[in-house]
């Protein structure tokens, strides 16, 4: 290789040295890579958060309310990578909060958010956690998505006895006292999901997922589920965040022969999965997906064409059918633009802000703890169907909705649950889930 | 199994396409002027959107839709080439000879061009759809090879000979080479290096934002696009050989072979990891890349 360098006489250069270079453009991408995983920083973040002790005289956020007005915490990705997902949350919040206030407010106040950016870094959402609690004393605040930033805020919202309205699906083995989580629990979601597939469409799975926290646990819990059902796991794959070329996935898929792929790559990378799944000759009718984290958003960001006749898993859908969802989607794209969707975080933060509205009116009452005793068995007429906070977990009663891709990028109901499923975070009600958690 | 291997060495030839056409800009602007451009990502972006505002003027053309392919290619070369002829012209051009400085002003102009992308075109990504004659896969026997990928290793090899004919076969190559070989005697010998280093990095830019192009067939468009090509273009320029366009091809051969390799025997995260450690083991026994490039001036300081 050198001779043949040598032979055909290449540009040199004459300024700065190979070793800076490689040295400065590793430092930098270092660098990059942690702002964007910032696991690490979560716990430099907690620790911070504990090592405050007696600033405040009693740890504790008191809400600032006055007589016509009462602050709340809306705390999103409004930058970096997350933010195309966080983004269409707040506005499903914001769009809530004017509604109530609208229609009078919560126990005759009008609610006045405070917008936090949690940057899609976790530390930045500790950060900011403290201060929508601590500076600003708001009475509650609706916010978060990567269960990474949930777990890097849950020590400061317990340990300032703070209200966090959590508004997508995760993986269960969770249950703060500090946290309402509006997103369905693995019972609401996954295992009735793999259930489902394994019935239609045969009992060979094929599990891929992006590599941290959500699709392990999930694939644990599918692993034991398999397990004790007879199914069989074909193939386990994680790629990493944000990774581009599933060529190699995809021949493992094809060699593979499962029955369906059980799929929980998460943001950007399902646009390269699909994309290349489909243009190496890979229709639904050869091998069926199931994704858990791919809704109209996201269906909307790959190209429907790519994704229809897939399927996924959730408790909303911008076609389920009820009155309020009628109400709903109209409303949001009234104020949003007509040529946006609706999906199922987004119409669970929009629950959120009514869910926290309801349990204030039942409470008489803006504080932390007498909302939460009130909050048990209160229930909101959602665009999903009736929405009841079980009192016990803090999650809710929802519906099970199985759905398919059509070719407008909207998601068909295929099968729902009779009726909205007991939330079962540490999945108890399922003996082969025991040593899990 | 023999469809497998197969199948498996034609993923590893088109990841190698891919990622020179990611890395050739950057080998570019490197090669010449030694500015660490952390926004090449970025214009790769650039490239992409462009291919997305043009495909949508030609949603409603019918059977002509098919033919937005070639205008979106050109177009992305020379909006991203536009848009870093505007970048040299502010910024980089104040910046040669600080390699630390560079590379921090570039990375924060990586961000804002981001955020541009999320205030022009919103945060969520957005769909570019290929046309019916680049869809499906050249099926022979069991083997299937997508049409996608044999296009952008059509594009890839198209941008090296064209790249090859301009450096060694235009006298306005010539000069740049003069330029990167010896920028003080080009200039006394009346070379106007400034106007060099402008047509390069805009010319870098370009191909970046042709890659970008040819990106959006296989993976996403939205404002995060850049950051997810960005590390593995530095990682080709390295192991080629900063300073050597053409040991791009060599470092994009080995780093793409070498992970559909490592990927297929153990997993993706771990077949990077592997990847990243080949690289270290290769920059320890040849420091200076594959192709490294043997000139006085490089031990100079």
């Amino acid at each position: 290789m050198a001779k043949q360098g040598h032979a055909r006489p290449l540009p040199a250069q004459p300024c700065p040295t190979r070793r800076a270079f490689v040295g400065a453009a590793a430092g930098a991408l270092g660098l990059a890579a942690l702002g964007a995983s910032g696991c690490a920083q979560s716990a430099l973040a907690e620790a911070a958060a504990g090592a405050d002790p007696g600033a405040q005289p009693a740890s504790q956020a008191a809400a600032d309310v006055t007589a016509d007005e009462v602050k709340v915490g809306i705390m999103h990705s409004l930058s970096g990578t997350m933010a195309m997902s966080e983004s269409s949350v707040r506005d499903a919040e914001m769009l809530a909060i004017e509604e109530i206030n609208a229609a009078g407010g919560v126990l005759g106040r009008r609610i006045e958010p405070v917008v936090e950016d949690g940057a899609s870094d976790n530390a930045t959402f500790a950060e900011k956690a403290e201060k929508l609690l601590m500076s600003d004393h708001v009475a509650t605040v609706f916010g978060c998505w990567t269960s990474a930033s949930r777990k890097a805020v849950l020590p400061v919202f317990e340990r300032y006895n703070g209200l966090l309205w959590y508004p997508v699906q995760y993986e269960g083995m969770e249950s703060s006292k500090n946290i309402f989580y509006v997103g369905a629990a693995p019972n609401q979601q996954i295992v009735p999901a793999v259930t489902y597939l394994a019935e239609h469409y045969g009992p060979r799975i094929f599990l891929l997922g992006s590599d941290y926290v959500f699709p392990r646990t999930a694939n644990t819990v599918i692993k034991a589920q398999a397990a004790d059902a007879g199914f069989e796991i074909v193939g386990e794959e994680y790629t990493p965040m944000g990774h581009t070329d599933y060529a190699t996935v995809i021949n493992k898929i094809r060699a593979a022969h499962p029955d369906f792929v059980f799929n929980t790559l998460n943001g950007d990378s399902n646009v390269s999965f699909f994309k290349q799944l489909r243009d190496s000759g890979i229709t639904p009718d050869d091998c069926m997906t199931c994704s858990v984290s791919v809704a109209e958003e996201e269906v909307a960001g790959i190209g429907a064409a790519y994704l229809e006749g897939h399927m996924t898993s959730w408790n909303y859908y911008e076609t389920t059918d009820t009155p309020e969802n009628h109400a709903f989607v109209q409303a949001f794209k009234e104020r949003y633009g007509q040529n946006r969707v609706t999906d199922d975080p987004i119409e669970a933060g929009y629950c959120a802000v009514h869910l926290w509205a309801a349990a204030c009116e039942k409470a008489g009452s803006f504080e932390v703890d007498d909302v939460r005793a009130a909050a048990g068995g209160v229930t909101f007429q959602a665009p999903e169907g009736a929405m009841t906070i079980d009192g016990e977990n803090q999650h809710l009663y929802k519906t099970v909705r199985i759905g398919r891709v059509n070719a407008d990028g909207l998601i068909d109901e295929e099968w729902a649950s009779d009726e909205p499923l007991k939330p079962d975070p540490y999945l108890k009600g399922y003996p082969w889930a025991a040593g899990l958690s | 199994m023999v469809e497998t291997f197969i199948m498996q060495a034609f993923n590893g030839i088109s990841l190698s396409s891919i990622l020179f056409l990611a890395a050739v800009g950057l080998a570019v602007t490197f090669g010449l002027m030694h500015i660490i451009n952390m926004a090449h990502g970025e214009f790769i972006m650039v490239g992409a959107y462009t291919a997305y505002v043009v495909q949508n003027a030609f949603a409603g053309a019918g059977a002509a839709f098919g033919l937005y392919v070639p205008v979106a290619l050109v177009l992305s070369f020379a909006v991203a080439a536009l848009v870093g002829a505007v970048v040299e012209k502010l910024i980089v051009s104040r910046l040669y000879g600080r390699v630390a400085d560079s590379l921090l002003v570039t990375w924060g102009l990586s961000l804002v061009l981001q955020q541009l992308a999320r205030s022009i075109f919103g945060s969520p990504n957005v769909g570019v759809t290929v046309p019916g004659y680049m869809e499906g896969s050249l099926m022979i026997g069991d083997i299937a090879l997508p049409y996608t990928r044999i296009w952008i290793l059509v594009i890839a090899l198209l941008c090296l000979l064209a790249l090859y004919l301009f450096m060694f076969r235009t006298r306005f190559g010539r000069t740049v080479r003069a330029v990167m070989q010896n920028r003080p005697t080009a200039a006394a010998l009346g070379v106007n290096t400034r106007r060099v280093d402008s047509v390069t990095f805009a010319l870098g830019s370009g191909l970046a934002g042709l890659a970008g192009c040819a990106l959006t067939w296989i993976g996403l468009v939205g404002p995060s696009l850049g950051q997810n090509y960005i590390t593995q273009a530095f990682m080709t320029v390295v192991v080629g050989g900063v300073g050597s366009v053409f040991g791009s091809v060599f470092g994009a051969g080995f780093i793409g072979i070498g992970q559909s390799i490592f990927e297929f025997l153990t997993d993706a995260s771990l077949g990077q990891a592997l990847i990243f450690l080949a690289v270290i083991v290769l920059l320890q026994f040849r420091p200076k890349g594959i192709f490294s490039v043997s000139s006085r001036s490089l031990e100079d300081e």
